[in-house]
Parts: structure tokens; sequence; C-alpha cells
């Protein structure tokens, strides 16, 4: 059971690891938010092999959480990147650099 | 007659409201019958009561009126409170009997000027602010008329005030009287922590149990209040400000500057001479302010060729007279000099006004000349100033108000022989340049010719100054000559008794050399003088230096230039970027640095703020894993 928690836990961080290189690398708006979407899933898990390692209903209430808090966030993005799309015809992050000081 | 004493100050303020009110609606005779008339009731209130007064001395030599109380404030309790005794009513009378005259006078005079309303708006402000100065019976109310009548001078200086010069006499007279209205108030903030009172009668009380004669305190007290005096009253070394006050119209030099508000200061030390008597030292201070100034202000008017200002100077020069009565003890003849200085300056002032109206305002006296005959009745009064100015024995008034500082500046206690020289040496240079004054402007040659004859309402009031100037003197005989002292039986219930030295020779003796001294200046103004001979003396070239030495005014503005305005330029030159401004502008400064280097991070790049975030998540997890 230990084991099985520590291997759930490993995954969460590589996942968590690749969301963070996509966000990184990526260029396009898109995918970054997909990156982010992976990053948020990771920390799920954690909360998950947690919950599940103690026994606890709370891990598996804030990952109903995150699900609901990314859905809103994911549609809020969505709604954004359109607009962006529409005013810039461009999806590239190096290209949107209009609110700097 | 208790009820009756705040009618006196209060028809003068009735007269002001309604004129600074409605002024520019009114047609003029309606605002001259205001103007004149609220100062002409009030003289005559002041001459029932002055009546009534010497019929029936009140109890305890005074008058009372409470009208309301001002304020309190802790210990301190300032009443309005008006309070007339025999000093005060020598002033009341001058204010409002001469103040009257002079605003009949006006009426005539200001006729043809725009702004007739205001004119006589401050005049009555002045008069209500001046009496309630000589009227209060605590000195914060007396401060009170104090700061009125210096704003109503320097209204009245910057009357026209069109002429950028006359605004900046005004500002002038203002600045250095405030010198002097500043010293007063510390004055008055010390005698209250002292005695822990403001009230008069209560300081008078109070003052010998608290002080030790002498003492720093009181020598400190009174040398503050002296220095108020100084100021209002134009003596050494405050004493600039006076001749370039004459740009007002000549009424308000009449009634301000020559009768009644510079002796103010006068007025104040006299009533306070209880202080003054605990401390020899300034006494003998205000004995030499008094002489010097006298002697100084004396040659200057030497060397005037502005009529007024020649009548500026001998004003700075006789108040310096009563300086010198007030220092050597003689409170009463000091008072008496007011009196009968206040009759015949204002008489000179207001011929002058008229002179300089019927000559198109031409000032200077070496373009006026041959008046004599052209306007007799001008010449006759402006005579009989000019006498009891130069202290002409018997026929004038000045002479025995004089006569009698004369005589106590040797023979009073505090009286030495100096003094008395100086004052003699002053009345000698007060009867050369008298003479100068009459012989230049009303002997000789016709310069400019008179456009046009007085009225009869600005000849009225001459008539009357003229004749006190000549009789107000007969009321205050010498004691040698005859036992009519009615005036300091009077004032002597107020203010002290002067003190005599012990062995003194006859004053008969004193009168024949002072006599003698006034005829030799008579008798020289006139070898200089008469005929064209004036004309040739005034253009020695060998004398040029001291001539504008004294028409300068011994260099005293030139001389405050230099120690004053100079230095403070310099300063401001120095401070012009405003040393203060630099701490906040260099915090201004640094800000705007700090937010230039940190809008670095802000370059839009996402990337990068997920870096930043990434390092500060990073950072606080080493940190945890540390500590």
């Amino acid at each position: 059971m230990t084991d099985s928690a520590h291997m759930v836990l490993m995954v969460a961080t590589v996942l968590f690891g690749l969301g963070l290189i996509g966000v990184l690398t990526r260029k396009n708006v898109v995918f970054m938010l997909i990156s982010v979407e992976i990053m948020l899933n990771a920390a799920g898990l954690a909360f998950v092999a947690a919950g599940s390692k103690w026994q606890q209903p709370d891990g598996q209430v804030m990952f109903l959480f995150i699900l609901a808090m990314a859905a809103a966030e994911v549609s809020v993005g969505l709604a954004l990147v359109l607009q962006i799309y529409h005013q810039h015809k461009t999806m590239d992050v190096e290209d949107l650099k209009e609110l700097r000081d | 007659m208790n009820q009756l004493l705040a009618y006196i100050p209060a028809f003068p303020l009735i007269g002001f409201l309604i004129l600074s009110l409605f002024g520019r609606k009114l047609p003029k005779p309606v605002i001259a019958t205001i103007g004149a008339g609220t100062v002409c009731i009030a003289a005559i209130i002041t001459i029932v009561l002055g009546v009534s007064f010497l019929q029936t001395p009140p109890a305890g030599g005074a008058f009372h009126q409470l009208l309301w109380s001002w304020f309190k404030v802790g210990k301190l309790s300032i009443d309005i409170s008006l309070q007339v005794d025999a000093l005060t009513l020598v002033f009341i009378f001058i204010i409002t009997f001469v103040g009257a005259l002079i605003h009949i006078y006006s009426t005539f005079f200001m006729w043809h000027d725009g702004d007739y309303a205001r004119f006589f708006a401050s005049m009555n402000l002045f008069v209500c602010a001046m009496l309630l100065l000589v009227m209060a019976d605590n000195l914060v109310l007396l401060y009170l008329g104090w700061e009125g009548v210096g704003l109503c001078s320097y209204l009245l200086i910057g009357f026209w005030y069109e002429v950028p010069s006359n605004c900046r006499a005004a500002n002038k007279a203002f600045l250095i009287t405030r010198i002097g209205d500043t010293a007063l108030l510390i004055g008055l903030f010390l005698l209250f922590r002292e005695l822990g009172t403001l009230n008069i009668q209560g300081i008078l009380q109070q003052a010998p149990a608290h002080f030790t004669t002498g003492s720093a305190n009181i020598v400190l007290i009174t040398i503050l209040l002296m220095i108020g005096g100084m100021g209002k009253s134009a003596q050494m070394p405050l004493q600039t400000w006076l001749p370039d006050a004459m740009a007002g119209p000549s009424p308000v030099s009449a009634l301000i500057h020559a009768a009644t508000m510079v002796t103010a200061g006068v007025y104040l030390i006299a009533r306070m001479h209880g202080l003054f008597q605990l401390s020899p030292v300034t006494m003998t201070i205000v004995a030499i302010i008094g002489a010097c100034t006298l002697l100084v202000a004396g040659c200057s008017a030497l060397a005037q060729t502005d009529i007024k200002r020649i009548l500026a100077y001998s004003t700075i020069s006789q108040i310096g007279y009563m300086f010198l009565a007030l220092g050597v003890g003689a409170w009463s003849a000091a008072i008496f000099h007011f009196f009968t200085h206040a009759f015949f300056k204002a008489l000179l002032f207001l011929a002058a006004g008229v002179v300089i109206e019927a000559l198109h305002h031409e000032h200077n006296i070496f373009m006026m000349g041959g008046l004599r005959k052209r306007m007799p009745i001008v010449f006759v009064t402006f005579l009989a100033g000019a006498a009891a100015l130069s202290a002409l024995p018997l026929v004038s008034a000045g002479f025995f108000s004089k006569d009698a500082i004369l005589w106590y500046s040797w023979s009073a206690a505090n009286g030495n022989v100096f003094l008395w020289l100086m004052a003699l040496a002053g009345a000698f240079i007060t009867a050369l340049y008298s003479t100068r004054l009459m012989l230049v402007v009303f002997w000789g040659e016709p310069k400019t010719p008179v456009h046009e004859a007085p009225a009869q309402g600005m000849i009225i009031p001459l008539i009357v100054l003229a004749f006190f100037s000549v009789t107000a003197g007969f009321i205050e005989w010498p004691h040698n000559m005859m036992h009519l002292t009615l005036f300091s039986d009077h004032v002597q219930k107020v203010l002290p008794e002067t003190i005599m030295k012990a062995y003194l020779p006859s004053e008969w003796f004193f009168q024949a050399i002072a006599a003698l001294v006034t005829g030799a200046g008579i008798y020289l103004g006139y070898t200089m003088y008469y005929g064209k001979a004036g004309v040739r003396w005034q253009q020695s070239p060998g004398l040029a230096s001291t001539r504008e030495f004294l028409f300068s005014g011994w260099k005293f503005d030139q001389l405050y230039n230099f120690i004053f305005v100079k230095p403070f330029l310099f300063l401001t030159r120095i401070n012009k970027s405003d040393v203060i401004d630099r701490m906040y502008n260099g915090i201004a400064q640094g800000s705007l640095r700090l937010s230039n280097w940190f809008s670095v991070s802000q370059n839009g790049s996402l990337r990068l703020y997920i870096v930043g975030v990434l390092a500060g998540i990073l950072f606080i997890i080493t940190l945890q894993l540390l500590l």
C-alpha cells in the first residue's frame, strides 16, 4: 500500500514536471493551457494518492474541487484565447507582449 | 454717563459698515453726511462726556462700561469693556474733535475722487479702531485697536493704489510697524505669564508688588512695550516708514500720521507708566531715543523739498519730544505736547493739502512761493500752525507744551544736561525749518499759478484748528508764570507727578534760553531764506553731499537696505532651488529610479513570469527544507 502511494506520487511529480516544461517551452497559448491542465491533474492525482494513503475522503473532495475549478478556468481561458486570436490573428505568446510595462 | 461710552466708537463703526456695504450705490452727499456725520456725533458725545467728567468726576476717576465678555480661556478672561479716565479723555477728545474737523475737510478735499465711499469707510474704521485703542480697559482690546489702526493706515496710505510707489509705501509702513507690533505682542504674553491678567488696572496695581525695581523681567517687558510704541510712533530706528506714508491723501496724513495714530506709542507708554517706573533703564532708553529721534528727524526736515515730507519729519521730531518727556518722567508734559501737537500738526497738514490742491498737485516747496497774497486765509492759518510748531513764546500752544518738556528734560530726576541740550538743539532746528517752510512757500516770487480757490468747507476746519493752535496752550501755564494748570490737574489723577531734582536754577532762566534759541532759529531761517537768498543757499555745491545725506533721512533706508534687504535677497538667491525641496525631490527621484529598475521585469514575456513563479516556489521550498 505504502509503495503504491509512493509510486503514484512519483507519477504525479513526473506529470507535473511534464506540464511545467510544456508551459515553459510551448509558444502556442492553447498548448500552454493544456499543459496547465496537466499540472492541475498532477496535483489532483497527488491529493487522491495522499487521501487513499491515510484513508481520508479529503483527498477526493479536493480533487472534485480542482476538477470544478479546472473546468471554470478552461472555459474562461478558452474564451480569452478566442478573443486574442480574433484581435491579433496569432497564438504565439512571444508576439503578445502588449501588456508589458 | 457710563452707558454713553460705547456710542463713541459705535457711531464711526456704523458709518464704516454702511459705507463699506452700500457705499457704491449711495450718492456723494449722502456718503459725506454719513462719513463726517458719524464722527461729528462721536465728537459731540465726547464733549458731553467730558463736561460731565469735569463737573462731577466719577468715583475712582474713570467711567467704566462692560459691554460683553469677549472670550474666556483658562484663567484668561477678556471683556469688551471700555474705560475713560482723564488720560483717555484727552485722547478721545483729540480723536473725535480733530477727527471730525478733518472729516469735514475731507468731504470737500476728496469730492472729485472716484472712490469717495471707500475713503470715508476707511477713515471711519480708523476712528473706531483708534477709539477702541485708547478706551480699552484691557491690553487685548487695546491690541485689537492697535492692529485696527495699523490696517487702516495701510489702507489709506495705499488709497491711490494705481500708483505703484503708493503701494510700496503702504507695504513699508505696514511691515515696519509690524516689527513693533510683534514686540508688543510678545510683551503682552510675558506680562500675562508674570501677572496672570491683562486688565490695565490689574496690571498697574499688581506690578509694584510682583516685580522688583529693575529686575530682568520688568526691563524685558517694558523694552518690548517700548519697541511696540516705537514702531507705531515712528521713533528711531523704526522711523523710516512715516515720510513715505505721505503718499496717502493729505487728510489721512493729518489724522493718522500726525494727530492720532502715531501717538499711540506715547499713549501706550503713558498708560503703562506703572511698569515703566519700575524699570529706570527703560525710562532712560526712552528718553535717549526721543532725544536722538527729535534731532535726526529735525535735521532731515531741514533738507526736504516736499512740503508733506517736511511735515512728516517734523512729526517724527515732535513725537521724539513726547518720548523724551515720557522718558524723564514728565508724563503730563508728554500728553500735553500730544494735545497741542495734534491741533497744529493737523492744521499744517490740512493747510498743506489746500496748497497742494490749489497748485495742481505740486509738492515741491521751491515750485510754490508768493502764496501770502493769493491765499491769505491759508497763509494766516499756516502761520499759526508754524508758530506753534516752532514754539513761538506766549502766542502759540506749542510754546507751552514744548517749554514744559525742555524744562523737565533738565529738572526732572531722570533728566540731565545732555537731554536738555539735545532738546534745545531740536527747538532751534524746528524754528529754522518752520521759518524756511513759511518763507519759501508764502513769500518770494510766485512760481506756479493758483488754479482754484479752496472750498469754504476746507477753510473752516483750518480756522478752528488755527484758533486752537494759538489758544490750546493757555490751559496749562508754566508754574512760574501763572497758577493755571487745568490740564495737568486732571491728567495727574491718572499719571504720576514728575519727580524733580532737589536744587534747581530758576525756571525763568530756562524759558529765556528756550525763547532765545527759538528766536535765533527764526532769525537764521530769515537770513537764509528771505527773498532770493534762499534759492542761492539751496544750490551751493559745497553742501551738496550733506544736503543729500539729510534729504534721504540720514540714509536710514539705504542702511536697512544694506543690512536687511541685501542679505535677505542673497539668501533667497542661494535658496532659489529650495534646500528643503531637495529632500522631497530626492525621495521622488529615488523611487522613480527603483521603479525603472523593477519595470524591466514587466516585459510581457509570459514564460519569464512563469520562471519567476517557479523560482519563487523553489526558493520557498528550499527554505522549508533547510530550516
